[in-house]
C-alpha cells in the first residue's frame, strides 16, 4: 500500500476514527457519481448508510473498500491519510466487504468458501495441501459462534439460506482479521426471520469492537442496530446523525428526496 | 438455529451422493451389459483389455485437462487440432531435419504450451467466450499443421519416426512399456497367453504396460489430488464457481485460467506424442474430434459445463465407458453406426442422472 504525500496543512481528521472519508467526490466522464460525501466510523458502531437506488451508495462503499480512487477527497485511517490502489490494499489494511450476492460460491462447501484465497495449508513444497480438519474445525466453530449450526462443514452453501449465506461471508470476515465490516444491502433480498438472523449477527460483530459499515434502504433495519445514519442522496449527504437524534420518517423523507429539508437541518446538529 | 427441516442423512446416502455417482453407474452398467454380451470373444482376455485399455487411456488423458478446465469455467475446442499440431511438429523436427527426437518432443510441448497460453491470454483480455475463441484456434492449428505438412514433406502424413526415435532418450516416455519382466514370468508360468507361431513365438502377447496407460493413470491421479487437496484446487472451483466472487477474495483468476489452457494444451501433447511413438507417424488429420470427446468424457464424469463443479475421477471413468463402448461394439461385431447411438444414450442418461445428484448437493433448483 502506497501512502502518498498529502499537504497536511488543512487537515482536521477525527484521530478516535477508525476510518474517516472527507469531501469524497467520484466523476465517471460526465457523470458526477459523489459530489464529496464525508462520513467516518468508529469501533464498535454500525454506521448505517442509506439511500435510494442510484444515491451513490454502491460507489462510495467501492471507493472504501478500494474498487475506485476517488477523483478528489481523501482517506485516512487512524488518523493517518491512505490511498487505495486495490481492493487487496484495502482488505489488508483491514477493510472487509461483504457484496450483497457477490459473497458466495453456492456450488462450493461452506469450509471451501470459507476459506477461498486463504486456505490453510500443510506439508512440503510442491506437496502443500489444504489442512482441512483445521478449516473445517474453524469454519464449524465460527458458524456456531454466530448462531448458524451446520449439518456439517463440507455441506454446499447453495444448500444454506440467504441470511445463513450472508452471515457464512460475515464470519469468514471477521476471522481474517476486519476492523471494518462493510455489509452490501446484507437484508434486501431476505425474509423476515432472515433479516432479523442477519442483524443479530451485526449487533455480535459490532459488540467485537468492529467498525461496521451497514448499506441498506430500509429505515427500520437501520433503525435496528444503527449508531449513525448517514443518508446519500444524487451524490450528496446532508451530514451525519446520531442514534436518538433523528427519527424514522424522516431518515425516510431524506432518502425520498428531502422534501422537509428544512426542518431537518436542525435535527441534524449544524453539521450540513 | 439449526434447521430442523434439513433431514438427516444417513452415511450410506452421504457416501454415495458424489459427483462421480453418475458415472460409476455408468461404468458398472456398461460392463455388466460388456460382460453379458461379449465374455466369449477376448473382450477380456488380457490382449482384449489391453485394446480398450489403451483407448479408455487415450481418452483420459485428455479429459483430465479438458475437466480442471471446464471446472475452471472455459473449453478448449482447439484440442483436437493441437494433437494433430503437436505430432507434426515432432515428425518434421526429427525426420524431416533430421534433429534427435527429444528436440522434437521438447519443441512440440514449448510450442503447444505457449498456444494453450495464448488462448487462455486472448480469452482473457477479450472477456469472448472460450468456445469462440478456441473453436478459431481449432481451424487455425489445423490449417496450419496441413500447411506445415505439405510445405515441408509434400505429404500429410510424415512416416519414419519410429526408426528416428531408436536410441532416443525421451521418446520411451511416451513410447515404452513398463513391467515386461511380470509379463514375461506371467507367460512362463501358463497365466497369460504367448504367441504360438512366428518370429516372436514364446514371448507373451502382451509384453508390458504402454507408457500411454502410465501418463493417464499418473495424470488422474494427480489431477484429482490437485483439484480436491490443494490451494490452487479451490481455486479452480471458485474461478468457474464464480469468477467474481472468487477475485474479490484474492483469487488470481486469470492465473488460473491461463494455466488451466496450458494443461489442457500439455494434455494434447501427451496424447499426440504417445500415439505419434505408438504408430511411428503423425498426420496431418490425427485428433479429429478428440475436443468433443474429451468434453463428452468430461460430462459424463459429473461436471457441470458451466464450470465450478466436477470430478477427475469421474471424468477418468467417463473416458472408461467411452473406450469400453467403442472398443465392445467392435469385439461383439455391432455395426459401427450404432456406436454413436449407444454413446449419445449413455451421455443422454449420465447427464441426467448427474444434474439430479448435483441438485441433490448443491440445494439448486
Amino acid at each position: 500500500m502506497s501512502e502518498p504525500i498529502y499537504d497536511m496543512r488543512d487537515v482536521h481528521t477525527d484521530e478516535a476514527s477508525l476510518i474517516e472519508l472527507q469531501e469524497i467526490e467520484k466523476h465517471f466522464g460526465a457523470v458526477i457519481a459523489l459530489a464529496g460525501v464525508s462520513v467516518a466510523v468508529y469501533a464498535g458502531e454500525c454506521h448505517c448508510l442509506l439511500g435510494d437506488n442510484g444515491a451513490g451508495k454502491s460507489t462510495f462503499i467501492k471507493t472504501m473498500s478500494g474498487v475506485h480512487k476517488p477523483t478528489s477527497g481523501q482517506i485516512f485511517m487512524d488518523g493517518r491519510p491512505v490511498a487505495f490502489e486495490s481492493p487487496r490494499d484495502a482488505m489488508l489494511a483491514g477493510i472487509a466487504t461483504v457484496y450483497q450476492d457477490l459473497a458466495m460460491i453456492p456450488l462450493m462447501s461452506v469450509t471451501r468458501n470459507f476459506w477461498m484465497g486463504r486456505e490453510p495449508t500443510k506439508g512440503w513444497g510442491p506437496f502443500k495441501y489444504i489442512d482441512f480438519k483445521k478449516a473445517n474445525d474453524v469454519t464449524m466453530t465460527r458458524m456456531a459462534d454466530m448462531g448458524i449450526r451446520l449439518r456439517e462443514p463440507t455441506q454446499a452453501v447453495g444448500t444454506l439460506s440467504g441470511g445463513e449465506r450472508q452471515t457464512v461471508a460475515i464470519a469468514r470476515a471477521v476471522y481474517f482479521g476486519a476492523r471494518i465490516l462493510i455489509l452490501d444491502e446484507p437484508t434486501s433480498a431476505l425474509g423476515v426471520r432472515q433479516t432479523s438472523n442477519v442483524l443479530a449477527t451485526i449487533d455480535r460483530v459490532r459488540k467485537s469492537g468492529i467498525g461496521v459499515v451497514f448499506i441498506t434502504h430500509n429505515v427500520r433495519h437501520a433503525m435496528a442496530v444503527g449508531d449513525r445514519y448517514t443518508v446519500l442522496n444524487r451524490g450528496t449527504t446532508l451530514g451525519t446523525a446520531m442514534r436518538g437524534e433523528i427519527k424514522a420518517d424522516e431518515l425516510q423523507d431524506m432518502m425520498a428526496g428531502g422534501q422537509e429539508l428544512a426542518q431537518l437541518e436542525g435535527s441534524l446538529g449544524g453539521t450540513v | 438455529m439449526a434447521d430442523e427441516r434439513l433431514k438427516e442423512m444417513s452415511s450410506f446416502r452421504r457416501a454415495m451422493i458424489r459427483p462421480e455417482l453418475g458415472a460409476i453407474c455408468g461404468t458398472i452398467l456398461v460392463f455388466v451389459f460388456f460382460l453379458l454380451v461379449a465374455a466369449d470373444t477376448g473382450m477380456f482376455s488380457p490382449e482384449g483389455a489391453l485394446n480398450w485399455g489403451i483407448v479408455s487411456a487415450q481418452f483420459a488423458i485428455i479429459a483430465v485437462g479438458a475437466c480442471l478446465l471446464m471446472i475452471s469455467g472455459e473449453f478448449d475446442l482447439s484440442v483436437g487440432s493441437m494433437i494433430g499440431f503437436a505430432g507434426i511438429v515432432i515428425a518434421i523436427v526429427s525426420v524431416q531435419w533430421g534433429f534427435p527426437v527429444w528436440t522434437g518432443i521438447v519443441l512440440a510441448f514449448a510450442i503447444a504450451i505457449a498456444l494453450g497460453a495464448l488462448n487462455g491470454w486472448l480469452v482473457i483480455k477479450t472477456g469472448l467466450p472460450s468456445f469462440i475463441v478456441t473453436l478459431a484456434f481449432l481451424y487455425i492449428l489445423r490449417g496450419l499443421t496441413i500447411f506445415l505438412s505439405i510445405a515441408t514433406t509434400r505429404k500429410t502424413i510424415i512416416g519414419g519416426v519410429k526408426e528416428a526415435a531408436a536410441g532416443d532418450w525421451l521418446a520411451p516416455l511416451f513410447g515404452g512399456k513398463i513391467f515386461n519382466g511380470l509379463f514375461v514370468w506371467l507367460a512362463d508360468m501358463g497365466m497369460i497367453e504367448t504367441f504360438t507361431r512366428g518370429r516372436r513365438a514364446g514371448e507373451p502377447i502382451v509384453d508390458g504396460i504402454p507408457m500411454l496407460m502410465v501418463w493417464a493413470i499418473v495424470l488422474v491421479i494427480a489431477g484429482h489430488w490437485v483439484l480436491t487437496r490443494t490451494k490452487f484446487g479451490n481455486w479452480i472451483y471458485a474461478s468457474g464457481g464464480d469468477a467474481q466472487a472468487a477475485r474479490y477474495t484474492g483469487v488470481p483468476v486469470n492465473r488460473v485460467k491461463i494455466l488451466m489452457f496450458m494443461l489442457t494444451a500439455f494434455c494434447a501433447t501427451v496424447f499426440a506424442t504417445c500415439q505419434v511413438m505408438e504408430f511411428g507417424s503423425a498426420a496431418a488429420d490425427r485428433g479429429l474430434l478428440k475436443e468433443f470427446e474429451a468434453i463428452i468424457c468430461v460430462v459424463i464424469g459429473g461436471a457441470l459445463l458451466t464450470g465450478g463443479y466436477g470430478s477427475v475421477v469421474g471424468a477418468a471413468l467417463g473416458a472408461l465407458i467411452f473406450g469400453v463402448v467403442q472398443q465392445g461394439l467392435f469385439f461383439t461385431g455391432v455395426e459401427s453406426s450404432l456406436f454413436r447411438v449407444f454413446l449419445g444414450l449413455i451421455l443422454l442418461l449420465a447427464v441426467i442422472l448427474n444434474t439430479y445428484i448435483r441438485r441433490m448437493i448443491t440445494g439448486e433448483r
